[in-house]
């Protein structure tokens, strides 16, 4: 006692440094140790994961394609009014001129064209027909210019043709995300797209509600199985875990090829039921290439992702609790849903959320089994990546997919804890 | 304490109608197939019943009726469907036998609480009846695929011969095809190409991370632990398209300014966006592993003289390896078993084995799938044996107990 107040400086470490420096020191060093471990992978995450993502977010307003193509044209536009339905003046066809005759040299004017057609259907042809024409005008010499433009092909007599250059124009849009919910970018603002345009609300309402009907499924069907192996003795739930862990073990190719064969006119399901004369031979059920087919294949799919967290929160209720309950008089049933029921909804928690965000985005087995009545959002997005090449529409649905995904993903984060994730 | 139930016999008037009920169950089959549903009720109900009622009170003798009932359903069997029909005749009749001396020596009770009522009773078993559903619809699928990869006919479904299981039924050829055929032999090498090498750099990466990741003092632990985690919460579909752009603009210009191979180029973008996709598996495996890591023996390592590398080598590596091992499998199969990200990111010289399934499967369907999809089984159960053991040597290792 007497020689701490003694002492007048503050506690030092063995070679003389004081102990609050030597241990934030030594704390420090502990900090860049792991640093450094962990700097490898998350260098390696950050590039080929995360920016990735990043461009793709970037690729959903980037428009850069009407203002670089076309630059003397754009600046010219802000002076025009576009809902006055009157045609621009010879001075924004000069323009114009300039500036095709500079991209047709550069070729870049076909693909101008392309991404003006998604918005306006005929742009395409529009910009790649006159450019053969336009190639030919001097852009010095040949003034005026306004008759000649329109003579070449009278849509550029058309007022709507410049409006839409001009509404696509700016650098960075809001379109391809207006075109995501069925809406369209339009001089007097957002409007609605016509009607037998819009699919992609309904394909999103679609998404979301098989997914819930494949979740509510998992839940039917893992939660007897889950209660089942949390109270058989263990070496029998260890033998019957097999029948769960070899789906999840296997191939998805391999279960969505099987559904594929189970499921056909002609398949397994249906011969059996032919053959036991339960289905006549020329009324077989079309169990394939609808939602029918999908919710099935993606149920089967799915359902060890349900019932692995399940299981593993029930292994933690104590069966004395039951017990406990039923002493006090409790029946079977008020023991189940007043004692049992709450304590498990973690693990119907966590295995909803995993089975939810999971089925969101599935694309292989719709692709497959699901028709044209049974595809998700997503198979839309590879349609816009691989056939339409839209890829800003595309970037734009991939955008608002991920938001659905990273708000479960936080929830599931809150309910669950993202270290709290087992597998096997 | 459960075995020490008593058992008692059963009166006729319980299981006389419970096996008629089976056999009213098993007639509706029988008879629907030969288009007389009622009748084909009556009379499975009345037979069986009528057969209960000899064994319990004529022949009174266990033994007996048990090769009684496989041989009458067997010979049965035959009568109506050949050698399928005396397969289905056996298995039914030693069904019917056990069934009968379960219900009428009372032996569906021995294994439960002996307080149990009657309703109670019925919903243990009927409980355990859906869960068998569930079961079987778990695996059917899987298993189905198998038998009918032999067929040698090109159908996807059970051809008379099979059922009959003549021998002119079944063929190789699906799989001579497999092995002979060039797109499925080039699409299964690249498969083995590019899923060893994804998965040595997650394996790689991921496990420093984790070690770094358990270490006591990390800042921004919750965030870095949510960046590592997010390729397996972000939808496959999202991942390759932000893939399909950027590796694109990456490979023009590995291609453009480095003047490499397009084919080596086409590889390393594969290899790079599945060794991604691996390592959240080997994140959670790792960590799962360190959870019950003595932090002790390392220090204790170094107080012994060694330095950080052979520690982590001799010491850590050996106790943490069940766990390294089962992530590096896990990021095997994810890479092996990946088609959305390889159709968006390679060309077609990156071709794997799912990926020439799922072309498979969408246009020509061919049944040279069914072949590889049971090779793919096989695989899958020697990876989930492997796992198992590992999981288990590990919970023994740290002194868990088995689980």
């Amino acid at each position: 006692m007497t020689d701490t107040s003694t002492q007048s400086g503050p506690m030092l470490a063995a070679d003389g440094t004081p102990l609050k420096k030597s241990l934030a020191r030594a704390l420090r060093l502990q900090k860049m140790r792991a640093l450094a471990l962990i700097a490898p992978l998350l260098i390696f995450v950050l590039v080929s994961f995360v920016i990735p993502i990043g461009s793709m977010l970037f690729r959903s307003v980037e428009n850069g394609s009407v203002a670089e193509t076309l630059p003397l044209t754009v600046a010219e536009l802000q002076n025009w009014d576009a809902t006055s339905g009157e045609l621009p003046d010879e001075a924004l066809y000069a323009a114009f001129t300039t500036d095709m005759v500079a991209a047709i040299e550069a070729k870049k004017h076909t693909r101008l064209g392309s991404r003006l057609n998604y918005e306006h259907t005929g742009m395409s042809s529009l910009f790649r027909k006159s450019g053969r024409q336009i190639k030919k005008l001097d852009p010095a010499a040949d003034a005026p210019f306004k008759d000649k433009i329109i003579d070449i092909d009278k849509k550029w007599g058309d007022v709507e043709t410049w409006q839409v250059i001009k509404t696509h124009s700016v650098k960075y849009t809001n379109g391809y995300f207006l075109n995501a919910i069925d809406m369209q970018r339009t001089v007097e603002g957002a409007k609605a797209q016509p009607e037998d345009k819009q699919i992609l609300i309904k394909l999103f309402q679609r998404t979301l509600f098989m997914s819930m009907v494949i979740t509510v499924s998992c839940i039917l069907l893992g939660y007897p199985v889950a209660w089942l192996l949390a109270n058989l003795p263990a070496r029998t739930a260890n033998v019957l875990m097999i029948l769960v862990l070899l789906p999840f073990w296997t191939s998805l190719l391999v279960r969505t090829s099987a559904w594929k064969v189970m499921l056909q006119q002609q398949g397994v399901i249906n011969e059996v039921l032919v053959w036991l004369g339960i289905v006549a031979d020329d009324a077989r059920l079309v169990m394939i290439n609808n939602q029918l087919g999908t919710i099935i294949a993606m149920t089967h799919i799915l359902l060890p992702f349900m019932i692995l967290p399940m299981y593993s929160v029930m292994q933690t209720i104590k069966p004395t609790y039951l017990r406990a309950a039923k002493s006090m008089g409790a029946t079977n049933w008020t023991a189940f849903w007043r004692v049992y029921f709450p304590l498990s909804v973690p693990g119907i928690g966590a295995g909803s959320i995993l089975v939810f965000i999971l089925s969101i985005g599935y694309y292989i087995t719709p692709e497959i089994v699901g028709g044209t009545k049974g595809v998700f959002i997503s198979n839309r997005i590879a349609y816009h990546i691989s056939s339409s090449l839209n890829w800003g529409l595309a970037a734009a649905l991939g955008t608002i997919l991920l938001a659905v995904v990273l708000v479960l993903y936080w929830a599931y984060d809150k309910i669950v804890g993202i270290d709290n994730v087992k597998l096997g | 304490m459960a075995a020490l139930t008593p058992i008692s016999r059963k009166p006729l008037s319980l299981v006389l109608p419970c096996i008629a009920a089976a056999g009213g169950l098993l007639g509706l089959f029988v008879g629907t197939a030969k288009d007389q549903s009622t009748l084909g009720v009556l009379i499975g109900a009345a037979l069986v019943a009528a057969l209960g009622f000899f064994y319990i009170a004529v022949l009174k003798n266990e033994q007996m009726a048990k090769w009684i009932s496989i041989v009458l359903f067997a010979g049965f069997g035959f009568f109506a469907g050949g050698i399928p029909g005396v397969v289905l005749g056996l298995i039914f009749g030693w069904l019917f036998y056990w069934f009968t001396y379960w219900l009428y020596e009372g032996r569906y009770r021995a294994r439960l609480l002996p307080y149990l009522t009657p309703g109670q009773v019925l919903w243990h078993y009927g409980f355990r009846v859906i869960c068998g559903a569930i079961f079987v619809f778990l695996i059917t699928p899987i298993l189905v695929v198998m038998p009918l990869s032999f067929n040698a006919e090109d159908f996807f479904t059970f051809t008379p011969e099979m059922l009959q299981f003549k021998a002119e039924g079944y063929s190789l050829k699906h799989y001579q095809d497999f092995f002979s055929n060039n797109e499925w032999q080039r699409s299964f090498k690249n498969s083995l190409i590019i899923a060893p090498i994804a998965t040595v750099i997650s394996v790689s990466l991921g496990t420093l991370a984790a070690i770094g990741l358990s270490q006591s003092h990390v800042p921004g632990k919750r965030a870095i632990m949510a960046i590592m985690i997010s390729p397996m919460i972000v939808p496959l579909i999202i991942s390759a398209t932000g893939m399909f752009f950027f590796y694109s603009q990456i490979g023009n210009w590995l291609e453009g300014t480095l003047g490499l191979d397009k084919n080596f180029v086409g590889y390393i973008k594969v290899v790079l966006a599945h060794a991604v996709l691996g390592i959240p598996f080997v994140i959670i495996t790792v960590t799962a592993t360190l959870v019950g890591f003595d932090h002790s023996l390392t220090r204790a390592a170094a107080n012994m003289g060694a330095n950080p590398v052979t520690t982590f080598f001799r010491v850590q590596m050996p106790l943490i390896l069940p766990g390294v091992i089962s992530g590096g499998l896990f990021a095997f199969i994810t890479s092996f078993d990946e088609v959305v990200v390889v159709l968006f990111v390679g060309s077609a010289s990156q071709k794997t084995l799912p990926w020439q399934m799922f072309t498979g499967l969408r246009e020509q369907i061919s049944p040279t799938i069914l072949a590889v999809a049971t090779i793919l089984v096989g695989i899958s159960i020697l990876l989930l044996a492997t796992v198992e053991m590992l999981r288990r040597r590990s919970e023994r290792l740290r002194g868990l107990s088995p689980g």
